[in-house]
């Protein structure tokens, strides 16, 4: 009967969230990423959250007020000093490499599998003050292939075992995660994966095709696209962080788009010049002349992949644009992005200065929450 | 070498089923929650999420379809009152001819006919979806693969209409000496996506196609030279190319809508009995290879009905 009783609890917390789930001490690992640094400004603006800290190994990308950055590997004794020390109650995992031109394979790995391993072993263990761990993954878990569905939903492995590294690496990622949530029962473990995500502040393998005078497409082939606009992850990263969302959830936007249809939103031509047979193969030397295609790009410009994005909907979560309305702030971007070019303020992260913003008792501290900090 | 198939998203019902009776209601909401969560059709857009385009649909029905519908085949077409006027339906269909005319036929025939005309969706072999050129055209013009997946969310979530053949290319395949003689109904597994959608069950019968594409033998060596799903020798084809493919002969067209199969009424969770599966899968091939016989024998000529 104990475990009829241990079971029910949990079912009557569903119903109405309790407001201790709400992140107040918050650790963002991978600051230094555009999602990182992202989120961590949202965050600031949330008066209630009373500690945001970011760990990474490269210094911040953004301009950030109250966050505090320890610089530091994926040690997880390290980290977990740090949990343990600031007592976080909320992790937000958005290492994850899910582009494998971005980085070397091998650093992937590393950071995608081995760097989940250890973030994950610093929350863990009895004291442990996590109460949720929220992982950012990606859609590429389902991969895609001839025999996917039209719609993946949560529950739906994928046909097929990984073809790519990268996407090896998120499904063993996304596996000790899961293996975590199982042993950690008073965790509460939300993975959110997100489809191809399309923004103007973000650069992946798809903008960079999207933003050629010309859009190579695979002969024969229109794949469904649907895409996320980068401020719809953030703000599902924050629903995450301020809901208590267990289990799995897709992200992406309303709208599965053609291929054609999303170069058509953006006033470009299609090229349909990738060969139907032996894409892969041809992919090798276009890389060596420049062309940086992706491996799991390759059968997604053949095959496409929808998702069905009604989980984290029926949670209250609204996205802020639909994944047609995506595509036409992009196409909206590149067109003004020669005008724009260079006119942005970069921002280096000064170690020194930073501290002395911080804990300097010179300096006048207004109220944080409303604060916007600049150049956003 | 039958790929592993993902398997089917659990309804509802499935994983809350502690208390039977009690659960229902609460299921019953959650179906319409989720239903209310599905993206809103934006009106801007020439495609919808399968794919499906209007446009080419419509170029290709009043070109194509509706001159072989209503000249070359001179489609007859009984029981339209059969195909449900609302809720999630599953078509079932006898198939045949190398390049199906059955499929577009039926399409037609309830756009044409019926009172309250719904779009339907034919579900196709995943080959197609991998095959260049298939890949781009078949989704354009209303076809889906036939994942049990798919066909859960176009009847239960999106409730449609939805144009199974469970003989799948065992019927296509099938010589023209074969003719009117029913494959095995796979395993049944398109019941048990209509169980579990909840959705009715049309058998349909289509009688002219068998001859309006004899198939005289199937050429091995040329079907996996070109990759294709089967190289049928007909009339036409590979005589005249490609477009042999569309080398259809007059024949007289019937089709007949068989009286639907409610699955609602067989019980809580019909699906996970596999001897109901098998049972009402016969059922209904038995009741089209009587009806296909009936339409045979009264019919006098092969081209003119």
């Amino acid at each position: 009967m104990a475990g009829v009783s241990q079971k029910d609890a949990p079912i009557t917390e569903d119903e109405s969230p309790a407001p201790a789930h709400r992140a107040r001490r918050v650790l963002v690992t991978g600051l230094s990423t555009y999602w990182g640094g992202r989120l961590a400004q949202a965050l600031e603006s949330h008066p209630e959250v009373e500690a945001i800290i970011g760990v990474d190994n490269r210094d911040p990308t953004r301009e950030l007020t109250r966050t505090e950055f320890v610089k530091v590997s994926n040690q997880h004794s390290l980290i977990q000093r740090i949990v343990i020390a600031a007592e976080i109650d909320t992790v937000v995992d958005s290492r994850l490499v899910v582009d494998s031109v971005t980085t070397a394979p091998r650093l992937a790995h590393e950071n995608n599998v081995i760097g989940t391993m250890n973030i994950l072993a610093a929350c863990t263990g009895r004291d442990s003050p996590v109460k949720n761990f929220i992982f950012k993954s990606s859609a590429h878990y389902y991969g895609c292939e001839q025999d996917d569905p039209a719609f993946f939903t949560e529950d739906m492995r994928r046909p097929h075992p990984p073809r790519t590294r990268i996407e090896r690496d998120i499904v063993e990622a996304e596996t000790a995660v899961s293996e975590f949530a199982d042993r950690s029962p008073h965790v509460t473990a939300t993975v959110l994966r997100f489809s191809n995500v399309l923004g103007p502040h973000l650069l992946t393998s798809h903008a960079r095709m999207f933003s050629l005078p010309l859009v190579p497409m695979v002969l024969g082939f229109d794949p469904r696209y649907q895409f996320v606009h980068e401020d719809d992850v953030v703000r599902a990263l924050e629903h995450a962080a301020f809901n208590r969302l267990p289990g799995t959830y897709n992200v992406a936007a309303d709208g599965v788009l053609a291929l054609s249809e999303v170069i058509g939103l953006l006033g470009k031509r299609p090229l349909p010049v990738l060969p139907p047979w032996g894409t892969g193969a041809l992919a090798a030397p276009l890389r060596r002349l420049g062309f940086r295609i992706p491996d799991e790009m390759v059968n997604q410009l053949r095959f496409g992949r929808g998702l069905d994005n009604r989980k984290l909907k029926a949670t209250g979560f609204t996205y802020g644009y639909t994944s047609r309305e995506a595509v036409i702030r992009f196409g909206e971007h590149l067109r003004l992005h020669p005008v724009l070019r260079g006119s942005e303020r970069e921002f280096t992260y000064e170690k020194e200065v930073e501290e002395f913003l911080r804990w300097s008792p010179h300096v006048r501290r207004t109220d944080r929450g409303t604060e916007e900090p600049f150049g956003i | 070498m039958a790929p592993e198939r993902t398997p089917l998203s659990p309804v509802p019902q499935a994983s809350e089923g502690d208390e039977a009776g009690a659960a229902q209601l609460p299921v019953r909401r959650d179906a319409e929650r989720m239903r209310e969560l599905l993206p809103a059709i934006e009106p801007e857009r020439r495609l919808n999420d399968w794919g499906r385009s209007e446009r080419i649909e419509g170029l290709l029905d009043r070109t194509m379809i509706e001159f072989f519908y209503r000249y070359w085949f001179r489609c007859d077409v009984e029981g339209i009152e059969n195909v449900p006027a609302e809720g999630g339906a599953l078509l079932v269909s006898n198939h045949s001819g190398a390049l199906p005319p059955d499929a577009g036929m039926i399409a037609k025939a309830i756009r044409e006919e019926h009172s309250r005309p719904r779009p339907l969706n034919i579900t196709v072999e995943h080959f197609f979806k991998g095959y260049p050129g298939f890949s781009m055209l078949i989704p354009k013009v209303g076809c889906v693969a036939a994942h049990p997946a798919n066909v859960h969310r176009l009847l239960y979530d999106e409730r449609q209409l939805v144009l199974v053949f469970p003989e799948g290319r065992k019927g296509t395949e099938k010589l023209f000496k074969e003719r009117y003689r029913l494959r095995r109904f796979g395993r049944g597994g398109f019941v048990e996506a209509a169980m579990r959608a909840e959705a009715q069950l049309v058998p349909v019968c289509v009688v002219g196609a068998e001859e309006s594409m004899p198939v005289f033998a199937q050429a091995n060596l040329l079907r996996r030279m070109t990759g294709l799903l089967y190289f049928p020798i007909t009339p036409t084809f590979p005589w005249l190319g490609p477009l042999g493919m569309l080398g259809y002969l007059p024949a007289k067209f019937r089709i007949r809508f068989l009286e639907p199969i409610d699955t609602v009424q067989m019980g809580p969770d019909p699906a996970s009995d596999k001897g109901l599966v098998q049972t009402v899968a016969q059922e209904i091939r038995a009741r089209i290879q009587e009806n296909l016989h009936e339409m045979v024998g009264e019919r006098r000529s092969v081209w003119l009905g």
